[in-house]
């Protein structure tokens, strides 16, 4: 049974990985908004899905204007990644604009449903769209980097297996390790970071202290929406098909990264994520074996809420929870 | 003409009345203290010059109303509010909090100058730099938030509450630098509950009773006057 386990292992920490480097780009966008409005974005999931169809319908009309062939690789994933992050961002401002700002003083209760109408919105306005554009609304999009390689690691240990890593893995691990630190130095480091943290710790000295509060906000859910837009198109290279639904189950999956991580902190969200993703695969891969069979890959997302709930027992302010007290 | 001039203010909190139609004025160069007690409406008077609260009536700046300004707007113009309990933003240090102060400038070195300014006053925040905010005594708290205002460069000082919760050596100093501020040409206008120490460093004052201005005279009067006395003195 171990030896099974240790064989997968280093398949499971590359497909782990992946799929937790997703998580944590868009568990960053429930944190950011809820750090700064204590409101749940509950639309952020759809705004991932929206930048997955922004930028597979990018690579589509390169394809079909005849130019997809004549840029190189990089270049095309390179646009389609900033189109669909630039019109996510704009997308998330203007939710926030129309849906949520005017609802702002009401109960928390109230933006949420607003929040859940904007998601189905957003899901049939696509579906629309691509069905009209495609005939069909799952697509098929173009996988720009579709080549494996082999990570041989059974000669750094014999009882490894190998693992192969799609060319395009590691394009998601680096594109979130460049999102991730971008983000981290723009909060802590620049004015307008410092800012949006000033702004979610007390709104109203913020205000006293010449910053336009609802310019701050409408950044952060600029930010948010589009780093969520741009590992829509990471995962749409992925694994290949999209639909309008993934949003939800992947929201709801960030979602639990960021509460996990501590809710309102932008490193304890990627942390979540990454550990998220990790459960996820290992559960996926090891269920069946540690239980014979009787529960299998099926069971994956049980684990992930059933280290949530264990974490929020013990430690309800999330992993990284706020830890200072603060004096009154 | 006065730098600052409430024309009728009424103020409400949904279907409260916390203001009953003030008028009060600060001219240039002039500390002028607004005194009474436990919610008889100071704070208040303080968030509807910066635009926190729904209001009725006139707020002038310079001659500029300023009666529906966004608070944002209200500091840009040379407002600088000292709320309340302070509010530090508790997890950013204490060279952010400064620098949030200095928002609105965008040349490094003048934030720069404006620091090494503030650290005049109070040195210790010198030797505080990266230490977060909300880690600091209710008094560094209280310097730190007067040196974040001071970072803007105001025109006026609005002091809501300084004293509060500091021992006494501490309320002393605070209210030295206020002076020694004011000497300098900033216009303070200082929302106090300890009258006697307010009346003491202040030129005219205000006594304010369930939303109304029920006094108004020069400070050195107030302290002799047996109304106040026995109210606010006692």
């Amino acid at each position: 049974m171990i030896s099974e386990i240790l064989q997968t292992l280093p398949q499971v920490l590359v497909d782990g990985l992946a799929l937790g480097a997703v998580y944590a780009v868009v568990a960053i966008g429930y944190t950011m908004v809820y750090g700064i409005l204590e409101f749940i974005n509950f639309a952020h999931g759809e705004i991932f899905m929206t930048g997955a169809f922004a930028g597979t319908a990018a690579l589509l009309t390169l394809k079909s204007a005849g130019l997809l062939g004549a840029m190189p690789g990089w270049l095309a994933y390179l646009l389609a990644f900033v189109i669909a992050m630039l019109l996510t961002g704009i997308l998330g401002i203007g939710i926030e604009r129309v849906a949520y700002r005017p609802l702002r003083k009401a109960p928390k209760l109230i933006s949420f449903i607003s929040a859940v109408g904007i998601s189905f919105l957003l899901q049939d306005i696509v579906r629309f769209i691509a069905d009209l554009k495609t005939g069909n609304f799952i697509v098929t999009g173009i996988t720009l980097y579709d080549s494996n390689l082999k990570v041989a690691a059974s000669s750094l240990w014999s009882v490894f297996g190998d693992a192969f890593i799609k060319t395009n893995t590691i394009i998601v691990l680096a594109a979130a390790v460049v999102l991730m630190i971008g983000l981290d130095l723009f909060v802590n480091r620049t004015k307008w970071g410092v800012a949006m943290r000033a702004v979610a710790q007390d709104r109203d000295t913020a205000s006293l202290m010449s910053i336009n509060v609802n310019k701050v906000i409408a950044l952060t859910f600029f930010i948010g929406s589009a780093l969520g837009g741009g590992t829509g198109v990471l995962f749409a290279q992925q694994y290949g098909t999209i639909d309008p639904y993934i949003g939800f189950t992947l929201g709801m999956k960030a979602f639990t990264a960021a509460v996990l991580g501590g809710i309102g902190n932008i490193r304890g969200a990627m942390f979540g994520g990454i550990l998220i993703g990790l459960i996820e695969m290992l559960a996926s891969t090891n269920l069946g074996i540690l239980t014979g069979g009787s529960f299998g890959a099926e069971y994956k997302d049980v684990m992930s809420f059933l280290i949530l709930i264990v974490v929020l027992i013990f430690k309800p302010e999330g992993l990284f929870g706020k830890a200072i007290k603060e004096k009154v | 003409m006065s730098l600052l001039e409430l024309h009728k203010v009424h103020a409400y909190y949904g279907a409260i009345e916390g203001l009953k139609g003030i008028s009060l004025s600060v001219n240039e160069g002039e500390i002028v203290t607004l005194i009474g007690s436990n919610g008889a409406g100071k704070s208040s008077t303080l968030k509807s010059i910066c635009g926190q609260v729904k209001i009725k009536g006139t707020i002038r700046f310079g001659g500029q109303d300023i009666s529906t300004q966004p608070p944002h707007q209200t500091a840009l113009d040379g407002i600088a509010h000292v709320p309340e309990g302070r509010r530090i933003f508790p997890r950013l240090t204490v060279k952010e909090n400064l620098e949030m102060g200095a928002f609105s400038v965008k040349d490094r070195k003048i934030v720069k100058d404006r620091m090494e300014r503030a650290f005049g006053y109070f040195p210790r925040l010198k030797e505080r730099l990266g230490q977060l905010g909300g880690t600091m005594s209710g008094g560094e708290q209280q310097m730190l938030a007067i040196a974040r205002a001071l970072m803007m460069q105001p025109k006026i000082l609005l002091l809501d509450e300084p004293s509060m919760g500091l021992a006494p050596i501490i309320v002393e100093q605070i209210f030295d630098i206020i002076q020694e501020l004011n000497r300098t040409g900033m216009t303070v206008l200082l929302v106090e509950q300890n009258a006697y120490q307010a009346l003491q460093i202040a030129h005219r004052g205000y006594v304010i009773q369930t939303g109304e201005i029920i006094m108004e005279d020069e400070a050195r009067l107030l302290l002799q006057s047996e109304q106040v006395k026995e109210a606010y003195l006692a």
